[in-house]
């Protein structure tokens, strides 16, 4: 606090501010509260010369305080908020908006919906194309909470359906929400932007009214147009579109070639890798090494049994057959210098032969192939496993035993 | 001129005025004991007393306003704040005579009033627009409006000059304010005239105070004002039903800003010279604002021994500023330096701390620690005064004060319930505005939690008190400082030999508009310390007083600076 023996209003309503964000930041809720009564009167003198004029300050600080405060009930959130909607006719939607999602936040659907719909018939002459995108998110929420409805109805529909009734008007009903929601989830997808939701929703309507080459290309367009920002879900919706529907190896592993590109560490990396190993094409294969290697460069992998096994898959295939070893060197030679301290640690030997025996199996056959049959994790898991008499282990150990020259040439 | 009575003893009608606002007879000079009070309500002394007195005021406005003029607004708030002054136990001598006297006199000075043609009267040439005007074009006006403002609410400037260029500029009186004269009242051109605002109101409220000698100093005054005892911001809400004030009214009566201490001083000093005040009432040491009684009450405020009284009267006289022509205000007269009560007392308080202490952040501890041994040995008797106590005392409470003040400069409130607006045609907006702004405070007020006390703090003139029934030893007025002080020559003295000056050199007014320049850190921790306290208390910046302290160490150690021989002192960094 300055020793100022001044003030003016500007100045003590700037303080007052500071009051309210320290309480905010400590949660002290009815101390915000109390500060918050003390700035509200800057309204009366908003000429928004500031970035953030008083009146954005108090929607946002009282949506806040409304939020976490104990005593604060959603009918007072929903009062407060009608009167910020009068408060400035230029954020008039954003406020509509986010009335809703508190809404939705609260469970109040049809409140919420309700609110979307009146804000979407609001006019206000050249403000009205100024707020256009708020105007396209209202309208692509109600689209949403339209689909929501017809799902509901499809549910109902079902059930009637299992018992034998026909229902008419659920029906109309269904494909009236399926009407509505179809239009506005269709507009606010072509916009560059991040719709998950809205694609999936979309795509599920479009699935069950039999228009799989929209959805098709409403999934491709998601996902390869440029203007799009890089998004991962959007080569995982379309792949599993693709699966549904039974499409081809080829464009299966295409939607997923990206993904790769973008997260190599997506869990689909496996069915990536799976698909790749068996075909026929050498370039497919050698991709498929080069995928799951790279996903079990991730710590989140290291437990993680599959992937092992799909490694250990591949690597022992190309070791047996005795081509393309330069594949295996090509990807061990950014790895040598941490994978060994990374998952094949003397400890790591233990624990995961203690806690999970194929693990430990999957990761010995791929230690024993890269490190030698010397190194610390085969030594232990192997011996480990042949004491205890487990047959695979034996076999293990007998294959890299023969195959010990392979780690020299590798290694080299 | 209204006043029709025969006079007593030559029977004739033939009035003026005296100062002092009562009439006299001009034919045989026989002063009568009526005051112009007496006979009209209003003090505007031209045709327009007649109708106003009368209540033949134009009804032009439908909404039931009248025509008032800027300074009947001025006259009102001063009444306002006479009123509230004498319920703060001001004697009512302030109100009735001083004050009012004081303000006609302004009015005659300005020629707004009691003048053969008042100032107001060109009013009507520039108001009043031919009704042949093209709608369109704006004569004056709007440029009128931007010569005006000179301050920061080009706001209002802005929505001044929508309300005139969208209503119809026949109307006789200025569409922009709900004033007659409101707009003519902000041309730059009255800076001659001493034009009235609203700090000024305060400037008069003091400049009576100390006509009278009230024991009240300006920055009692100022702190009444922000504490809400004295209308001064929303004192529009005072003003009658039918005076309504819009536009560039609101330039004049509205306030948002706590006055300021230089501002209302500086101004006082300029209006008693306007006025051609003569030398004001002796302030004689049994005054109030003499500094040997202002030093006792600062003295007790500050938790400080009571001894210190002697010292603080031994610095006042050996420096000469307790006489009386010193301290009376001459008005006009720019050879002598005028005093600022408060500031003085409490400079002199820092001065002798200095001499007695040192204050070097290092001395004073010293003797702190001296002082401690001293009174764990010696049980009897009335203890020594220890810095370190006092110091720790004093800080929890100022820490405390100071933090409950940050908080209410927080949590102040500028708007009231009658609400303002620039134009008619703003007034539902406004109103709309004002319901929301109450329904708010209402939803968040009941989730604040805490009970909120409405009533305002009872006004003291004592913003720390301490007791010394407390059992606790919180309280050190009745402490001794036998323990710092030592006897030379039959008189006691302190026992620090040295002093250190805050600055070698004082600049010159003129040029900075400061005699020092004061950074915290230039200076020891202490010294900062005892600025900051009475800074908290006076309400003012640390450097005013700073300045003042400069200024009485210049005087006293005058012989020595003047030889320049070696002495003790030194300019700390």
């Amino acid at each position: 606090s300055s020793h100022e023996h001044k003030l003016n209003f500007k100045k003590s309503k700037e303080v007052c501010l500071s009051y309210i964000q320290d309480a905010m930041l400590q949660k002290q809720w009815k101390r915000a509260a109390e500060f918050l009564t003390f700035y509200i009167e800057s309204l009366e003198k908003d000429f928004s010369t500031q970035y953030v004029g008083p009146s954005e300050m108090i929607w946002r600080i009282g949506t806040e305080i409304l939020c976490h405060h104990s005593h604060s009930s959603v009918k007072e959130f929903n009062s407060f908020t009608e009167q910020m909607k009068t408060l400035g006719v230029k954020r008039y939607l954003k406020v509509c908006l986010e009335h809703a999602f508190h809404l939705l936040c609260n469970g109040l659907i049809d409140e919420a919906y309700q609110n979307l719909s009146l804000a979407e018939s609001w006019r206000f002459g050249e403000q009205t194309a100024i707020q256009d995108k708020e105007m396209k998110l209202i309208q692509a929420y109600r689209g949403l909470l339209d689909y929501y409805s017809w799902s509901k109805q499809k549910a109902i529909l079902l059930e009637h359906g299992q018992d034998g009734f026909e229902d008419l008007s659920v029906e109309q009903e269904m494909h009236s929400c399926f009407r509505k929601a179809a239009v506005n989830l269709k507009e606010i997808i072509k916009i560059p932007g991040v719709w998950d939701l809205f694609v999936k929703c979309y795509v599920d309507l479009l699935e069950f009214y039999g228009d799989h080459n929209e959805a098709c290309q409403v999934l491709n367009e998601y996902a390869y147009n440029s203007k799009f920002p890089a998004n991962p879900n959007a080569h995982v919706y379309l792949y599993q579109f693709l699966k549904r529907h039974g499409e081809s190896k080829k464009s299966l592993i295409s939607a997923l070639k990206i993904l790769h590109d973008i997260v190599p560490s997506h869990e689909l990396m496996i069915d990536f890798n799976t698909m790749l190993q068996k075909s026929k094409k050498r370039k497919k294969r050698r991709l498929g090494l080069e995928v799951i290697f790279a996903a079990l460069d991730y710590a989140g992998w290291k437990e993680n049994v599959k992937a092992w096994s799909c490694l250990a898959r591949q690597v022992k295939q190309i070791v047996i057959s005795e081509k393309h070893l330069d594949w295996i060197k090509q990807e061990w030679n950014s790895r040598k210098d941490w994978w060994p301290a990374f998952h094949f640690s003397r400890y790591l030997a233990k624990r995961n032969w203690q806690e999970n025996e194929s693990l430990s199996y999957e990761k010995a056959v791929v230690a024993g192939i890269l490190l030698g049959k010397d190194c610390k994790y085969f030594k232990y898991v192997s011996h480990q496993g042949c004491k205890a008499q487990v047959k695979r282990f034996r076999t293990l150990k007998k294959f890299v035993n023969k195959h010990n020259p392979v780690y020299l040439r590798i290694s080299g | 001129r209204d006043f029709n009575e025969r006079c007593a003893q030559c029977s004739e009608v033939n009035w003026g005025l005296t100062d002092g606002g009562r009439f006299y007879c001009r034919s045989c000079h026989n002063v009568t004991e009526r005051t112009r009070e007496v006979v009209n309500a209003e003090f505007i002394s031209n045709t327009r007393i007649q109708t106003i007195s009368k209540g033949l005021r134009k009804q032009e406005k439908t909404d039931g306003g009248c025509e008032w003029y800027v300074c009947e607004g001025f006259q009102l708030v001063l009444k306002k704040q006479a009123e509230a002054l004498e319920t703060l136990g001001v004697c009512p001598q302030m109100k009735d005579e001083i004050l009012c006297n004081f303000w006609r006199r302004y009015l005659q000075k300005s020629k707004q009033a009691y003048c053969n043609r008042p100032a107001g009267e060109t009013v009507k040439a520039l108001s009043v627009c031919d009704s042949s005007t093209d709608v369109d074009s704006e004569p004056e006006r709007p440029s009128l409006l931007h010569l005006s403002l000179s301050e920061s609410e080009g706001d209002l400037q802005t929505d001044c000059s929508f309300a005139s260029s969208t209503s119809r500029v026949s109307e006789s009186t200025s569409v922009c304010s709900g004033s007659v004269d409101g707009s003519l009242y902000l041309m730059k051109n009255q800076r001659e005239k001493l034009r009235m605002t609203m700090p000024m109101t305060l400037s008069f409220c003091y400049m009576a105070l100390l006509w009278l000698r009230e024991p009240m100093t300006l920055s009692d005054l100022l702190r009444f004002v922000v504490e809400g005892h004295i209308p001064y911001l929303n004192v529009f809400q005072h003003f009658p039903e039918k005076m309504k004030l819009c536009g560039l009214d609101l330039k004049i009566f509205c306030v948002e800003s706590w006055p300021v201490y230089e501002e209302v001083y500086n101004k006082m000093l300029e209006l008693a010279a306007f006025l051609d005040l003569p030398r004001f009432p002796d302030i004689t040491d049994s005054c109030f604002l003499h500094p040997d009684m202002l030093c006792m009450k600062y003295l007790m405020e500050a938790n400080l021994p009571d001894e210190l009284h002697n010292w603080t009267c031994r610095v006042v006289k050996k420096i000469c500023i307790g006489e009386a022509d010193f301290l009376t205000l001459v008005p006009g007269n720019k050879s002598t330096r005028n005093v600022k009560y408060d500031v003085l007392a409490a400079a002199v308080i820092v001065v002798v701390l200095k001499l007695l202490f040192l204050l070097d952040d290092r001395y004073e501890w010293l003797l702190s620690d001296f002082a401690e041994e001293s009174n764990k040995n010696n049980k009897e008797g009335g203890p020594y005064f220890e810095f370190k106590k006092w110091y720790k005392v004093i800080k929890c409470s100022l820490d405390v004060e100071q933090k409950k003040l940050d908080e209410e400069r927080a949590k102040y409130l500028w708007r009231c319930e009658k609400p303002l607006f620039y134009s008619a045609k703003k007034k539902s907006k406004v109103l709309k505005r004002r319901q929301m702004v109450v329904n708010l405070q209402n939803q968040f007020g009941k989730l604040s939690g805490s009970v909120q006390p409405a009533e305002k703090p009872k006004p003291s003139s004592f913003q720390l008190s301490w007791s010394e029934e407390n059992t606790d030893g919180s309280c050190f007025h009745g402490h001794s400082l036998k323990g710092i002080l030592q006897e030379k020559c039959g008189l006691l003295t302190a026992m620090n030999p040295a002093y250190w000056l805050c600055t070698v050199k004082l600049c010159t007014e003129k040029l900075c508009g400061h005699l020092a320049h004061y950074r915290e850190v230039d200076f020891p921790q202490s010294y900062h310390f005892v600025l900051r306290l009475f800074s908290f208390l006076l309400r003012i910046q640390p450097s005013y007083i700073h300045d003042e302290v400069c200024v009485i160490e210049h005087k006293l150690f005058n012989k020595k600076l003047c030889k320049k021989s070696k002495y003790n002192t030194g300019l700390r960094k």
